[in-house]
């Protein structure tokens, strides 16, 4: 590294108002502490007579002790993992800008609630007359996503947005196949996620792409073309990857129902129009949810979500089974008799300790979910107008949740997106999402949610600016960011070259 | 609103900053006719104490008080306060996916722990983190030897859980991969006469669970050679993770299915739970999911990054191994801090628990007339009985004791409706299961 650019590798302690350094504990990987005969759990002594493995199952059904397992104390495995969680950042510590993700604050009681005896405890073969409580949980759940979607029916059953894609694909191609019209293709914009694709090919269909017009938005009169009988569906993301409501969406939905096509609508950013309006007024056929996202259930680095599918009418009959149902003596019961369903996509009825939570959050706010719209635009906007001009708009549209800029103007001082958000972090903030969505060369792509105070979002602000102005005094400190992480930037190429996928004594 | 850091007035200082004079300005975009004119007829806003007496009140609605004999995918152990506590550190908990590896080197390095902890137990030499669940897993392990073969079909037993099946079915049935179901002999394990060298050299692969749905174990040996001896692969799934503390790893299979739960997280009526895949490095390239890998930065610093992404959706779109992105990434982290504290004595000494608790249980069962053990091959912790009458009418019976019994076969098995799954793990106290023996004694003494 250049010894010009490690001299003043930190922005000066007046331009970071956040953060600044302190020191953090190294550590090593748990198998390095481990000795035999050390342990952080003790079972209670076993009450009925000790049986002999060999004898019981068989010498070749048999195994030694587990080869390399860990022996360490409570205190050992406390610290290991608390040391390795100061390695993390995390909305609990501040913004986290990434665009798409909506990484808003996940409600502490939400936690709380999930852990109950009595909910965290129940086992999902129980008896449906002992499980009252669960199904009650997952029946309120869907009533209240209906009311905020506009949909009429609903399965709660996907794993995560990506499964609820797979989920409503079925759907659709049950649908046309019960009318004796099997279709072959669905349309997907340039701007979706990865995921629409990737579910696409897994549902059987074959994937057409459609560009978007030099609005960023779906072309209608391209749609009219591409929209041939053989089309089963639109996977539409609105608002789109950019952040910008499909304004002919009434147009669009025209255009496939005219012919015998669906509109299938990606929820990830249903953050930008709870309370303000619903897709199934505005023609939309099957969306689904992002409980992780939109309705706040923590990301715990990856996941667990939750990707609940809401359909109109015509597509009720092909939900997975089992759904959950409402019986007219007010019991509730998983109705496993859907002779047209699908079939299962994920065994038992989802991720309930995610559902749960997600209607926690819905209850906390009520019909005031309309006010989490707002703020989340509102905020959007306020970074939108503070660093335009500074940074390029590609797209000058109203941004609804998210704005994406581009690094159109540092690219000529030799920074791109990638450096600008590995910068972001000696300033204390997360990086945006860089390079996505793929409309936009370069792409800046931030969305600051409604959990952002003005403070915080001055703050990332008076960052972008100061990066920007790095970039062109001094682009190699941009270049080789972050300068303040444990780990400088690693050698990914390496990683993938010759994977190191497990650690070996 | 507690959860929203702005005042009235900050809203209204911004507006005029961004240049608007209402927030509706900001809602333009969206057609008119689409714009909601009242609020949504939703329960609530409620306080944080009125959320905690909902779900009180719910959880009142629920089983409190209950002994449970099930198993069947789903199996309640002993676990430590600690992972609960660990993966409630803001960190943790409402940290992003690992992209940014220099700012996640927390999550990162409990990943590559996690994937170490995943092939010890399995005897596998790489594996994933991770899948949404064990049926999800097993699904994507069938989609992936479709990859590695060629070959477009696939056995699976019948005696793998009957909606792991069901979710392979829903995604086979789409992509034209032939799934055909094989039955068990009276040892409880697939009947290996079915394998034969005309069906063997067609398929990708056979597919079996192991201790499998009936809690009998398979041979994974010889089922692994005979799919070997014809080009095709074995995928084995694990419901019963615990089992690999005693039980023989499956490191014969190619490709582990395998389900987490059991390693210290709550039942919670079905989920979130954690899924595996472990395979050989030869087909690394082929699986789904995410890997952490190890790696330097450019001061030679150990570090550890998201690796081999171009297998994945976000990279590659239509061409990905699989569509999954969200996975179960926290509770990887639990059963990874949970596996650390029991370790390698107390993973051997829970399973011990375990098996000589079933034993127990199954010999007090045994005394009573007319019940037979259903099949003949080892078990774990789950073992199939007979009963001369209906699981069904039994388990009303035994809720009337507070007894949850067996699982019906019945459900899933329409030939098997006297049969019922019984799992006993070290969650049991002895007089529970001495309360159940006697219980059954009692109910099947009565007419019906």
């Amino acid at each position: 590294m250049n010894t010009k650019v490690t001299d003043v590798e930190a922005p000066a302690p007046s331009q970071v108002r956040k953060v600044r350094q302190h020191v953090n504990q190294n550590e090593g990987l748990i198998f390095e502490h481990s000795l035999p005969g050390k342990r952080g759990m003790e079972l209670p002594p076993l009450d009925v007579p000790a049986v002999d493995p060999v004898k019981e199952l068989g010498a070749a059904f048999t195994r030694g002790s587990v080869e390399g397992f860990p022996e360490v104390s409570e205190i050992e495995v406390i610290r290991h993992f608390t040391r390795l969680s100061t390695w993390n950042y995390a909305i609990d510590l501040g913004m986290y800008p990434l665009g798409s993700c909506t990484m808003k604050y996940n409600p502490r009681v939400n936690e709380y609630v999930a852990r109950l005896d009595g909910l965290a405890t129940e086992h999902p073969e129980q008896p449906v007359e002992l499980s009252q409580g669960c199904l009650r949980i997952l029946y309120d759940l869907k009533q209240c996503l209906l009311e905020i979607t506009g949909m009429d029916a609903a399965t709660l059953q996907p794993a995560a947005g990506a499964q609820g894609e797979l989920a409503g694909l079925l759907m659709i191609r049950a649908y046309h196949e019960s009318r004796g019209d099997a279709r072959r293709t669905v349309l997907i914009p340039d701007s979706a996620h990865g995921t629409n694709p990737a579910s696409v090919v897994i549902a059987g269909y074959e994937v057409k792409n459609i560009k978007s017009n030099d609005r960023g938005q779906i072309d209608t009169d391209h749609l009219r073309e591409f929209c041939t009988p053989d089309v089963a569906a639109l996977m539409l993301t609105n608002p789109s990857t950019l952040g910008v409501f499909e304004e002919r969406i009434a147009e669009i939905s025209d255009i496939l129902h005219e012919r015998g096509a669906l509109l299938y609508m990606d929820g990830a950013n249903m953050n930008a129009l709870a309370g303000v309006t619903r897709p199934g007024d505005f023609g939309v056929d099957v969306m689904h949810l992002n409980l992780h996202k939109t309705f706040s259930t923590p990301h715990g680095g990856g996941g667990p979500g939750a990707g609940p599918v809401m359909v109109k009418k015509i597509l009720e009959p092909f939900l997975p089974a089992p759904v959950v149902m409402r019986k007219d003596n007010g019991t509730y019961a998983l109705d496993h008799n859907r002779p047209q369903s699908v079939g299962r996509v994920r065994a038992f009825v989802g991720n309930f300790g995610v559902l749960l939570r997600a209607l926690a959050y819905t209850l906390a706010y009520g019909p005031g979910i309309r006010q989490v719209t707002e703020d989340a635009v509102l905020n959007a906007n306020y970074i939108r107008k503070n660093l335009e001009g500074l940074f390029d708009l590609p797209y000058d549209l109203p941004s609804m949740h998210e704005v994406v800029f581009s690094d159109a103007k540092q690219k000529a001082h030799g920074v791109n997106t990638m450096d600008i958000a590995k910068r972001l972090i000696d300033y204390g903030f997360h990086p945006y999402t860089t390079a996505f969505p793929l409309i936009v060369p370069g792409a800046m792509m931030i969305e600051p949610t409604e959990s952002e105070s003005r403070e915080e979002l001055d703050m990332f602000i008076d960052a972008m600016k100061s990066i920007a102005a790095e970039a062109e005094s001094n682009p190699e400190l941009v270049k080789t960011a972050p300068h303040s992480t444990r780990v400088g930037r690693l050698d990914e190429v390496a990683a993938a070259r010759k994977p190191i996928l497990r650690w070996k004594p | 609103m507690r959860y929203l850091p702005k005042s009235p007035s900050e809203r209204t200082e911004m507006l005029a900053d961004i240049g608007v004079k209402s927030i509706d300005e900001l809602f333009v975009s969206i057609p008119e006719k689409f714009r909601l004119t009242k609020p949504l007829n939703l329960p609530g806003p409620l306080s944080e104490s009125e959320i905690i007496r909902y779900f009180q009140d719910r959880a009142a609605e629920n089983t409190r008080g209950y002994t449970s004999f099930l198993g069947a995918g789903v199996y309640q152990h002993l676990r430590s306060v600690v992972p609960d506590a660990l993966i409630q550190r803001g960190e943790f908990l409402t940290s992003y996916t690992p992209y940014q590896a220099e700012y996640a080197q927390g999550t990162l390095t409990a990943i590559f722990e996690f994937q170490t902890l995943m092939c010890q137990l399995t005897g596998q030499e790489v594996a994933n983190a991770s899948m949404y669940d064990g049926s999800t897993a097993l699904t994507e392990a069938i989609l992936m030897t479709e990859r590695v073969t060629g070959r477009h079909s696939v056995l699976i037993a019948r005696s793998v859980h009957p909606e792991y099946r069901q979710v392979a079915h829903t995604y086979a049935k789409n992509l034209g991969l032939e799934v055909e179901e094989i039955g068990f002999t009276e040892s409880g394990q697939l009947d290996r006469s079915k394998l034969t060298k005309e069906k063997l050299s067609k398929v990708a692969a056979v597919v079996v669970q192991s201790p499998n749905f009936f809690g009998v174990l398979e041979d994974i040996p010889a089922l692994a050679e005979s799919a070997h001896a014809h080009g095709a692969l074995l995928v084995t799934a694990t419901t019963e993770a615990v089992s690999l503390g005693i039980v023989k790893p499956p490191a014969e299979a190619d490709i582990v299915a395998m389900e987490g739960q059991a390693f210290g997280i709550p039942p919670s009526y079905g989920g979130p739970y954690v899924g595996v895949i472990a395979t050989r490095d030869k087909f690394v390239r082929q699986m789904p999911g995410r890997l952490a890998g190890q790696t330097t930065d450019s001061e030679g610093r150990r570090g550890f990054v998201l690796t081999l992404a171009t297998r994945e959706q976000h990279i590659r779109r239509e061409k990905a191994t699989s569509n999954i992105c969200t996975n179960e990434a926290l509770y990887a982290l639990a059963a990874t801090i949970h596996l650390c504290l029991i370790g390698k004595e107390g993973i051997r000494e829970q399973a011990h628990q375990n098996l000589s608790k079933a034993r127990f249980a199954q010999a007090e069962l045994l005394k009573i007339p007319g019940v037979k053990l259903a099949f003949s091959g080892a078990t774990f912790n789950e073992f199939t009985l007979e009963f001369p009458r209906s699981v069904k009418l039994l388990n009303a019976a035994l809720l009337k004791e507070k007894i949850i019994g067996p699982y019906t076969l019945g459900v899933h098995y329409p030939e098997l409706t006297k049969r019922g799954v019984v799992c006993v793990t070290e969650t049991i106290p002895r007089a529970e299961i001495e309360r159940f023996a006697a219980t059954v004694r009692t109910t099947l003494e009565q007419p019906i």
